[in-house]
């Protein structure tokens, strides 16, 4: 069973008026259980509609949405459970804390889902726990915390709900390159953990490279590609031609290739680079 | 949902209304709104009327437009024509007597006054604000209320606040719609319970919102002093309003319009 499938998933904004757009043009996508994907396209891509509509924040003009089997706007299926089974971490998301204490906030999540004091309150704590955040943070006001603890407060929040799915839009953006390693370690922490299907929304190729297994290209609201990393990353000619980058080293390898040192052209990771260069220095 | 919000709503565009003056564009409304109600019989009120409909043409504006501005409005435009209808009293005999209603013709013809007063009126007032930017309208506002600098009245803070304000308007609708997408993704539920339950959900929204809303003034208040703002004194204007002889030409003809309406109350 597929964790998220979507059959010729189709969005118009403003439908009926002059202003009408598509913003996600007749998507098929399987994403298996356990998989950690990446999610790139150039901004407008359709990435954020698309993700929006795998917990049904949004509803599709046409096509179906189905979340571990279940299409999520038949009739038998709330809503509600839809949203606690794949929970989605919006872009910038410590814009939406608002409780006094941390605890409270990441407790927002469990509450809703009617789970009892114990229960929210081992939740609670786990999710803390998971994203690296100490237990005397827990009783401090998230409004007195630096901006990557409030990033990592948000994603407990989310977390907290055990969604089976977690869907990521830009849990890195705006952080300093220390935040950035720490929101995203934790994260593939989480995964290993508890073999969460993950989505992740990246601009940063090099994050993509890092973590993803397979990775999802949007362009111009359809799916331009859905492949292993690899595969993917090997067509940076295509991927440029839509507006999208390569990882630097990459770019690196390439100018390395054309001045004659030739250190294969599937390098997408600094290590691999490293290992690389290695054995042409040894040799 | 919250995307149907129009206050404030501008169509950019060309036209002659587009041109207009804004200083004289406000003053002439106030003038119109001042015939409106010196207009006390049908041939005044109907070329009232038509002088509206007229600039509405003129200003390229989609009649459906003209429509949504009074949709709104629709309840109180209602209310205060049953209002007149049942509680004006006239002379002669009442046209209808029936358990604790009496309508008389005078009721009649107030009530039809009525609507049509108010629906010019705010046909009028939309023409106003669907032609000109709000950035150009608080600038002739600015200029319009500067005599009232010398009695120490703040004009150029409020004129800037109010420019500020409406800048405002589409981002903090902007942050509303995300901020309650994120608590929805929380499973918060906002559309059912009763009215308690209703308002406690709004809790997770406000809040981020006022936050994320003093943030935001305290950063413009720092990049405007960055830029050396200290208030009103010496500050020039980009945009120049200048009067025109077309101006002047609908000042006159809006004049007219009063003059005429004036003898046509006097003679009837």
């Amino acid at each position: 069973m597929n964790a998220v499938e979507t059959r010729n998933l189709t969005y118009k904004y403003s439908m009926g008026t002059p202003f009408e757009t598509t913003a996600v043009d007749n998507v098929n996508l399987m994403v298996e259980q356990g998989e950690f994907v990446g999610v790139i396209g150039h901004t407008g891509s359709g990435k954020s509609t698309l993700i929006q509509h795998l917990n049904g924040l949004l509803k599709q003009t046409s096509g179906e949405v189905l979340i571990n089997g279940r299409n999520i706007w038949s009739k038998d299926v709330n809503i509600k459970d839809i949203r606690f089974e794949s929970g989605l971490v919006f872009q910038y998301s410590e814009y939406q804390l608002f409780e006094e204490t941390v605890y409270k906030d990441i407790a927002f999540g469990p509450k809703n889902m009617g789970l009892d004091k114990d229960e929210t309150d081992r939740r609670v704590r786990d999710s803390a726990r998971q994203m690296g955040l100490s237990e005397e943070l827990l009783e401090r006001s998230p409004f007195d915390l630096s901006g990557g603890q409030k990033r990592r407060v948000a994603l407990a929040g989310v977390i907290a709900m055990q969604p089976k799915i977690l869907i990521l839009d830009e849990p890195a953006a705006g952080l300093d390159p220390a935040g950035r390693d720490k929101v995203l370690e934790e994260i593939a922490g989480y995964h290993r953990n508890s073999g969460t299907t993950i989505l992740l929304v990246s601009h940063s190729m090099e994050d993509i490279v890092k973590y993803a297994d397979k990775v999802l290209v949007m362009n111009r609201g359809q799916l331009f590609c859905y492949e292993e990393t690899d595969k993917v990353f090997s067509m940076s000619k295509e991927l440029q031609m839509i507006g999208l980058d390569i990882p630097q080293i990459t770019k690196l390898s390439h100018l390395l290739r054309e001045n004659g040192i030739d250190i294969g052209n599937d390098v997408y990771t600094v290590e691999r680079a490293k290992e690389r260069l290695l054995k042409i220095l040894k040799r | 949902m919250l995307k149907d919000i129009t206050i404030g709503q501008f169509f950019p565009g060309n036209s002659v209304i587009h041109r207009m003056d804004s200083r004289f564009k406000i003053v002439l409304d106030i003038l119109y709104v001042v015939i409106l109600f010196v207009a006390d019989n049908f041939i005044s009120l109907a070329l009232a009327g038509i002088f509206i409909l007229m600039a509405y043409g003129v200003s390229e504006i989609k009649p459906i437009m003209m429509l949504k501005s009074l949709k709104p409005l629709l309840p109180i435009i209602l209310f205060t024509a049953i209002l007149n209808l049942f509680f004006v009293t006239g002379e002669g005999e009442p046209l209808v007597n029936w358990w604790i209603f009496t309508i008389y013709s005078e009721g009649i013809t107030t009530a039809v006054f009525m609507i049509v007063r108010i629906m010019c009126l705010i046909i009028g007032m939309s023409l106003l604000t669907y032609t000109t930017s709000p950035i150009v309208l608080t600038d002739a506002i600015e200029r319009l209320l500067s005599p009232l600098k010398k009695i120490k009245l703040p004009v150029h803070e409020l004129a800037m606040m109010m420019t500020i304000a409406l800048r405002f308007i589409p981002t903090l609708i902007e942050e509303t719609d995300k901020i309650m997408s994120a608590q929805k993704a929380r499973g918060a539920d906002l559309d059912t319970g009763g009215l308690m339950k209703r308002a406690k959900a709004l809790v997770p929204i406000l809040i981020p919102l006022f936050v994320s809303a003093f943030k935001r003034a305290n950063e413009l208040a720092m990049a405007m002093e960055c830029r050396c703002y200290r208030g009103g004194e010496g500050r020039t204007k980009l945009r120049q309003l200048k009067a025109r002889p077309m101006d002047f030409m609908i000042a006159l003809l809006m004049l007219t319009l009063l003059g005429f309406v004036i003898v046509d109350n006097m003679v009837f």
